[in-house]
């Protein structure tokens, strides 16, 4: 038998993926460039017993799913930029709380009203925080259809495994272009320990999803558990692609479409005879700082290329530990091209 | 001479004394919700959602399971557990601040997408937590920490009167307002509480019942008084009453 695939775009990838991952409720409002996901989940959620609830806003949205994931089912929503700077306090409140969810976030261009434009202005708001509080999501960074529909599976399980909201950043291009799609739903559903869901007090103890903590050093533990387990995430879960990195003396760093770009650009840096890499975080928290680092101490020189003024480049420079870090960025409002990149390659690539 | 036992403290609240001020009627409000919830056995199957304000510790002294929301979001939080598990038994418990000023958005459309919740609405026209300040449901000349020289419609409006809000939407199946000032108006709210409660059990659509309460310390009064202005003050502006009641789940 061969393997059948379908020209899906992007956004329905991702519908697919959370039925495939089990999801069955979805809250959210309507937003260019996400929109297809609400559309398609509202049509296919009630025929796997599931339902679609279109929010009055996205800050009923996300706290109508940090309700809906209480109970211990999977939930999701998805918005993009604006309607995340909506979500972000539920967001912050779903992270205290310690509450499995996925926020999908098409990113478009800001600030502001900004643009429908793909662009990766969010980055900071998705790996740094976004909301108040001390607490962090855990970040997939998709760069194509497949990996839309695989990594929104994959966050369904690391929400559950984290007990953590976890964001899937794509933007406007990955959501909206329609690439072919292996759809495999994943055989089992593992099953995590749900002993924090609230299914009603039969037969054991109250149990209070909340972050408030007013006692003596209650909020200082509870800060530190979360801690603990972003560390964690940082010895389990990072994730990366890796093109022609080894004997580059040149690497690349980008995620999502910038990536896509970026790897074209490689190809052609390498056909001219130029030993260039690309490195591709897939989680952007926890971020593969380690094999940054290790590649920065191998001698590798970064070029980082991103559809903003700078914002992965921070943490880029971090895991380079004081080696040389060029940059190439590109707001929003148009995309560059490989070509443009290239050129760019060939003002900083090595001499010797 | 035997002694029978004839009042008890309801199974849903546990045995922790109450934080609440002197003269509050928190303590009274969250009796009669326990007992509602009692009368129909409901308690393991009961998910309350707690709100931002003096009634966020909830929690403390309900013996079912609590989802904290965020300021105002309740009945959005509550949509989502209700809709995840429509088996069980959702409320919330919010003041005036959190459900008529930030959260009314919220408010008004669960109400309007017939969400089969319960919402306990304290209206003690101000905001309790927080010191006193203005509310939307602040009287007309109601001296608080941020209305200083009295409220004036010019200035912030008039208050607000929910109930009869959400009355008119099609998607509630209760709505009603009570006070504890008298023992037939203790009787009243009890019966309304009850009502909410046995109406989302019967699956008829969103239950709304308001609770003109006390607030002595942020008004100024002793708690004799605080019941007095309840009467007095409160109840010509906010009538008491049932303002809608669905008659069976498929008539609206």
């Amino acid at each position: 038998m061969t393997e059948t695939r379908d020209l899906v775009k992007g956004n329905e990838a991702v519908a697919m993926g959370a039925i495939d991952a089990g999801c069955l409720y979805y809250f959210g409002y309507p937003i260019t460039p996400q929109s297809d996901i609400p559309e398609y989940l509202s049509y296919h959620l009630p025929k796997v017993g599931g339902e679609f609830v279109q929010a009055e806003s996205e800050v009923a949205a996300i706290n109508m799913l940090m309700g809906a994931a209480s109970t211990g089912i999977r939930a999701m929503t998805s918005s993009s930029s604006p309607g995340i700077s909506l979500m972000q306090e539920g967001i912050s409140y779903i992270a205290g709380s310690e509450i499995p969810t996925v926020i999908v976030n098409m990113s478009r261009s800001g600030p502001g009203l900004g643009g429908i434009a793909p662009s990766q202005g969010d980055y900071f708001q998705a790996v740094k925080g976004g909301g108040h509080g001390d607490y962090h999501l855990l970040v997939l960074a998709p760069n194509s259809v497949q990996e839309l529909y695989d990594l929104t599976i994959l966050a369904f399980e690391l929400a559950e495994k984290y007990r953590n909201p976890v964001m899937i950043l794509g933007d406007a291009m990955i959501g909206q272009m329609k690439e072919p799609l292996l759809r495999e739903p994943p055989g089992e559903i593992h099953e995590y320990p749900k002993e924090w869901a609230l299914t009603g007090a039969k037969g054991r103890p109250q149990r209070v999803l909340k972050s408030l903590y007013l006692k003596d050093g209650e909020l200082t533990a509870h800060n530190w558990k979360l801690h603990q387990k972003y560390e964690t995430m940082k010895e389990s879960e990072i994730r990366f692609e890796e093109l022609m990195t080894e004997d580059a003396d040149l690497i690349l760093v980008a995620f999502g479409s910038a990536a896509r770009i970026s790897r074209t650009s490689v190809m052609m840096a390498r056909e001219a005879g130029m030993r260039v890499g690309l490195f591709r975080p897939i989680t952007l928290f926890p971020f593969p700082e380690p094999q940054l680092t290790a590649m920065a101490k191998a001698g590798k020189r970064f070029f980082v290329v991103e559809l903003n003024t700078g914002q992965m480049l921070e943490d880029v420079k971090i895991s380079a530990q004081g080696n040389q870090v060029d940059f190439f960025g590109k707001p929003p409002g148009a995309l560059p091209t490989p070509e443009e990149i290239f050129e760019e390659i060939k003002k900083i690539y090595p001499e010797s | 001479m035997s002694e029978k036992k004839i009042f008890s403290r309801p199974k849903t609240l546990k045995d922790a004394p109450f934080h609440f001020c002197p003269g509050c009627h928190h303590g009274i409000a969250h009796r009669m919700v326990a007992e509602a919830i009692d009368k129909y056995s409901l308690r393991e199957k009961t998910i309350g959602v707690a709100s931002v304000g003096c009634s966020v510790f909830l929690y403390d002294y309900f013996d079912v399971d609590v989802i904290e929301a965020p300021h105002g979001r309740a009945a959005a939080v509550a949509t989502g557990v209700k809709r995840a598990r429509k088996d069980k038994i959702v409320f919330s418990y919010q003041g005036d601040g959190d459900l008529a000023s930030i959260g009314i958005a919220e408010t008004v459309h669960t109400a309007n997408r017939g969400e089969n919740i319960t919402i306990i609405f304290i209206n003690n026209t101000v905001y309790g937590m927080t010191g006193g300040q203005l509310a939307p449901t602040t009287l007309l000349g109601q001296k608080t920490t941020t209305s200083p020289y009295g409220r004036d419609f010019m200035q912030d409006g008039y208050p607000i009167r929910m109930t009869e809000i959400l009355a008119t939407l099609e998607g509630t199946a209760f709505a009603a307002r009570v006070a504890f000032t008298t023992p037939k108006n203790i009787n009243m709210a009890k019966k309304a509480i009850e009502k909410a409660f046995q109406f989302q059990k019967e699956e008829m659509g969103f239950t709304f019942v308001e609770i003109l309460s006390a607030c002595p310390t942020n008004w100024g009064l002793n708690s004799i008084d605080s019941m007095k202005r309840v009467e007095e003050e409160m109840i010509p502006y906010f009538p008491l009453g049932i303002f809608k009641e669905r008659k069976a789940a498929d008539v609206l």
